[in-house]
């Protein structure tokens, strides 16, 4: 007998060994003849949601198969690919978790009753002493519309709180609002398939290489046509990379940037003015504020030279056709909703607005970032994106949901207020949903805190993520492919999720937890649901006649014609692609344009923190992480953050590539790998923020907020970098001064403000349609 | 007749390893990827490179041309199959033979492994999956003709190894030879305006 037989035997095929001995072959032979089936559905990660297939065998999802599909044509980033992997992951939440002992103790398991009555008896008695708003809704925003929906409906009519709103706030809450105040509609007014048909494509602050990957095909397929392609961004990602022009803007200087386009724009009598005077109002005012925007001062600014900007303007300029793409790179800003709104002045200027393959478009970065915020539940927007505070439209939904009036909560406190609010102790006990705010919010010291202040925290979550964590009681959820529903991708097409699997353990789909809460709370009459369809049809009638009309869609029609784009106000109506072809959204139809000046990012760089630090995405993760750092290809690929540094810059300061290095803001320090590439600007860092605890790139992140629609300011902080075996790290007072232009606690004015009083004046404008 | 073969365009590639992730998902190897793509310089840029089975066709196959135990099928459509597992001896000749530096060998399972252009798939008239999850289009699946008629680049299946040259059933796409876009004219009318000098030595950025 060899000596390897040992190995041989066990890598011998079993059933061979099993015929041999006279038994039945099994196992892998059997299970191979187990049907499968194939469940259409869309990828629970980003904005663009792919169509896919789930294979179904068993009850389990076993893997993928390609779909085809208007908007991704069968083709998947990795993170779709793997997406199925988590149904099945072992790190699922399958019963109710309790925090024995207090605060300190350990979650343990308990029953649903027990769970829930817990939280029923602490809310009611919290309720009971400090008013209704003491207790919070913090909902996500990659949750189905008729989550969402129910989720709006469960603070304000279950619990009866001001207090709801959503992590869509941290998303692209600035692009929703400058679309409000520019258009009169919060949605992006084209489809991907127009992408191929412009000339020029210009991507504002966006890594739509890594972030949105599907739309780089649609991107090529333009440039296959001859268009030309440029990007503005600090870094050079895979798209700047084969751009024609690369802008390396300095992160927070995005309005000098594109105020000087303009002029340049208005100087070489490029500007549609026949355009201008038909559908805009504003443009003197605009004209006038652009002209002290001269490439040289542009160039002081943002750091990009001159005679490129100029380039730039020009080729956009020249242009028959001219798209401009913008996401987080110029949302997430303290002038979130200035930037915004630079960019559609370049775009109405150019008379491009309405135009097949022209204009701007948002590049909704959730799954269903579109939907979430117009289904109600951020703190200002009732479903149909009604306003909370315009008496008629409380009054419609009020009767929809079968209350009075005055029964309806008024506007509460926006995400980033939350943490104030719970910090201080206004906010007794918060319900989370899908969000992890200990990974997406900034300076998470704070949040820390804040959560740790809560009694009770209750989370609910399908995997046990660095928020659920931090929990006095944990419910298990539902992933994506557990439930059915719609979902509202970047384009406003709404699609339709499958169920493919049932939950795993004593888990439950999320609409029947808030169901059953709001029965324990006394309000069961209200959240009379059979299914999810009973859901959405109470959300079509909510939404109708509102700005996002979903009346007409129905699961079959979005079957039936690949989704359906809202508005689509009657069951005949095909709904409504492109926007804007005749009339803008407001009662004039024309769109407004607003005057920019260009103020610095809420803090800059000094002496003690010489660097601009900005954080992003990498493709392998999506938002905080909890799902896709589980999926084990995912996570090979990125396992943990990093921060790079030029080479200028590393060699000044003695530092190696992947060496250790300690990166410092004025909030706290991290210690990571430096990657030293050539690929950024040298005056700036840059960290991915898909990681927890130690590896969180939001310890070191600035709170401060736009002050209208208070989106807080992750790209642009001031940080300093040094080698571990260097200075020892000191956070006494002299080196804790960055230049600080504002913080939270100065300017903007925080919640709470007086009800039916709003923020700002310039929030205030931006209802006014 | 035009056959369907992969189209490899590095320039598009933004390194997001959906192939990768998709290759794993093919039931002939689950679990392991016969693409790779790897940083061309990450030292430099993030410019990354996909590398899949060149299907040589001229020289037919090297790697199965310098197999003893002729393990590597070629099939009549000219796609070579990976080692079959029954006859594979784990000489990795084919390893060493393969001019682009393709086969894998798994110590573990005593194999050489590489792409066979998803052959139950194409078979049916599918994309292979890499080609068909690709969010670019970096890795393409379709004809010659298809492909001059939508895209741009040109498509070459031609190596040249010192004196040999490699005729592959995988084209590679490089990049036209004139830019559609004078952006340097460009540039150069922006600095004549401003009375500066014809050729700058700025650097992308100013500091
Ligand atoms: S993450 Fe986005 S791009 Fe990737 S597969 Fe999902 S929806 Fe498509
Ligand atoms: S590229 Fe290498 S592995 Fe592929 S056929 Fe040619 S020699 Fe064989
Ligand atoms: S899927 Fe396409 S773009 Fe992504 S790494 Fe592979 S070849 Fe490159």
């Amino acid at each position: 007998m060899s000596v390897n037989r040992g190995t041989f035997v066990e890598r011998r095929d079993v059933n061979e060994d099993f015929q041999q001995v006279g038994r039945a072959p099994s196992e892998w032979a059997g299970a191979d003849r187990v049907p499968e089936r194939l469940v259409p559905t869309h990828c629970s990660f980003c904005g663009v949601q792919c169509a896919m297939h789930l294979r179904v065998a068993d009850g389990q999802v076993i893997g993928v198969e390609p779909r085809d599909y208007p908007h991704n044509r069968g083709s998947l980033c990795p993170k779709g690919i793997v997406a199925y992997q988590q149904a099945s992951h072992p790190d699922r939440l399958t019963h109710p978790l309790i925090r024995r002992g207090g605060k300190g103790g350990r979650l343990e398991r308990a029953t649903w009753d027990e769970a829930l009555d817990y939280i029923v008896g602490r809310w009611q008695a919290i309720q009971a002493e400090h008013g209704r708003d003491a207790v919070a809704v913090y909902s996500g925003s990659s949750m189905t519309n008729e989550k969402c929906y129910l989720t709006g409906k469960f603070a304000r009519v279950g619990l009866g709180t001001r207090h709801i709103d959503y992590n869509g706030r941290l998303c692209m809450s600035s692009a929703a609002t400058a679309y409000a105040r520019a258009f009169g509609i919060d949605r992006s007014p084209l489809p991907m398939t127009d992408i191929p048909l412009a000339d020029c494509i210009f991507v504002a602050g966006s890594n739509v290489a890594e972030c949105f990957p599907i739309v780089m095909q649609w991107i090529w397929q333009a440039r296959d046509r001859g268009a030309s392609l440029i990007v503005a961004d600090p870094r050079e990602t895979p798209i700047a990379r084969t751009a024609d022009l690369w802008l390396p803007v300095r992160p927070g200087t995005d309005v000098a940037l594109l105020n000087v386009m303009l002029r340049q724009v208005i100087r070489d009598g490029l500007v549609d003015e026949a355009y201008l005077a038909a559908r805009t109002t504003g443009w003197a005012d605009v004209r006038a504020a652009v002209e002290e925007y001269t490439p040289e001062l542009a160039e002081r600014i943002t750091g990009v030279p001159a005679e490129r900007i100029v380039a730039a303007a020009r080729l956009y300029g020249r242009a028959p056709t001219s798209l401009i793409m913008h996401a987080r790179g110029i949302e997430h800003s303290t002038h979130g909703i200035n930037n915004c709104l630079a960019c559609i002045n370049l775009a109405l200027a150019r008379g491009q607005v309405g135009k097949p393959g022209g204009g701007t478009m948002m590049i909704t970065g959730q799954g269903n970032g579109q939907g979430g915020r117009e289904v109600g539940q951020k703190a200002n927007q009732l479903p149909g994106y009604r306003h909370i505070d315009v008496l008629e439209e409380r009054q419609y939904i009020a009767d929809v949901w079968g209350i009075p009036e005055p029964e309806l909560p008024q506007e509460g406190a926006a995400a980033t207020e939350m943490v104030k609010l719970m910090a201080d102790g206004t906010i007794k006990s918060c319900l989370i949903l899908c969000s992890n705010l200990m990974v997406s919010l900034p300076d998470n010291q704070t949040v820390a805190r804040a959560l740790d202040a809560l009694d009770p925290l209750v989370v609910i979550d399908f995997f046990l993520s660095e928020t659920a964590e931090r929990a006095d009681v944990v419910l298990p959820g539902t992933v994506w492919c557990e439930d059915e529903g719609t979902t509202t991708n970047l384009e406003g097409r709404i699609v339709k999720i499958n169920r493919a699997a049932e939950p795993p353990g004593e888990a439950r789909r999320d609409w029947q937890i808030l169901s059953e809460l709001a029965r324990r709370m006394g309000r069961g009459q209200f959240f009379q649901y059979a299914g999810t369809r009973q859901i959405f049809d109470e959300l079509r009638l909510a939404s109708k006649g509102g700005v996002s009309d979903y009346y007409g869609v129905t699961w079959e029609k979005i079957d039936a014609q690949d989704g359906v784009f809202w508005p689509c106000p009657t069951e005949d109506h095909p709904g409504t692609p492109r926007l804007f072809e005749e009339r803008f959204g407001h009662p004039d139809g024309r769109a407004r344009m607003s005057p920019l000046r260009y103020e610095p990012p809420a803090e800059e760089p000094s002496e003690a923190y010489p660097f601009r630090l900005t954080t992003g995405r990498v493709v392998y993760h999506y938002l905080s992480g909890t799902q896709t750092r589980r999926l084990g290809f995912l996570n090979a690929q990125a396992p943990e953050p990093w921060v790079e540094i030029h080479p200028m810059m590393a060699e000044r300061l003695g530092i190696r590539d992947h060496e250790i290095v300690r990166v410092r803001t004025p909030r706290g320090a991290m210690d990571l790998k430096a990657v030293v590439v050539p690929t950024i600007r040298p005056d700036t860092l840059f960290i991915p923020f898909h990681y927890g605890h130690l590896g969180a790139a939001n310890q070191l992140t600035n709170p401060a907020v736009d002050p209208a629609c208070k989106i807080p300011e992750y790209k642009a902080c001031a940080a300093a970098v040094e080698r571990l075996d260097g200075r020892p790290l000191d956070l006494g007072e002299g080196d804790r001064a960055a230049r600080v232009n504002y913080t939270p606690q100065t300017d903007p004015k925080m919640f709470p403000y007086a009800v039916g009083e709003t923020k700002t004046p310039a929030s205030q404008e931006a209802k006014r349609f | 007749m035009a056959i369907k073969t992969l189209f490899v365009d590095p320039s598009r590639c933004i390194g997001c390893r959906a192939c990768e992730a998709a290759c794993r998902e093919c039931d002939s190897h689950k679990g392991e990827s016969m693409v790779m793509v790897d940083f061309v310089d990450r030292g430099w840029s993030v410019a990354t490179q996909p590398t899949v089975c060149m299907h040589c066709v001229d020289p037919v196959a090297p790697c199965a041309q310098v197999c003893p135990v002729l393990a590597i099928q070629i099939t009549p459509e000219g796609v070579v199959q990976q080692a079959e597992p029954s006859r594979c001896i784990g000489c990795r000749n084919c390893v060493f033979a393969c001019p682009f530096g393709v086969p894998k060998f798994d110590v573990e399972a005593r194999l050489m492994k590489k792409c066979n252009l998803c052959y139950d798939r194409t078979a049916q008239d599918l994309k292979p999956w890499c080609a068909q999850a690709c969010p670019t289009q970096a890795l393409w699946y379709g004809d010659y003709e298809e492909f001059a008629n939508q895209r741009q680049g040109r498509a070459i299946n031609l190596t040249d190894f010192g004196t040999q040259t490699v005729r592959t059933r995988v084209y590679q796409v490089v990049a036209a030879e004139t830019p559609a876009l004078d952006l340097a004219g460009l540039l150069r009318e922006a600095r004549a305006e401003a009375g500066q000098p014809e050729r700058s030595r700025q650097e992308a950025w100013v500091l």
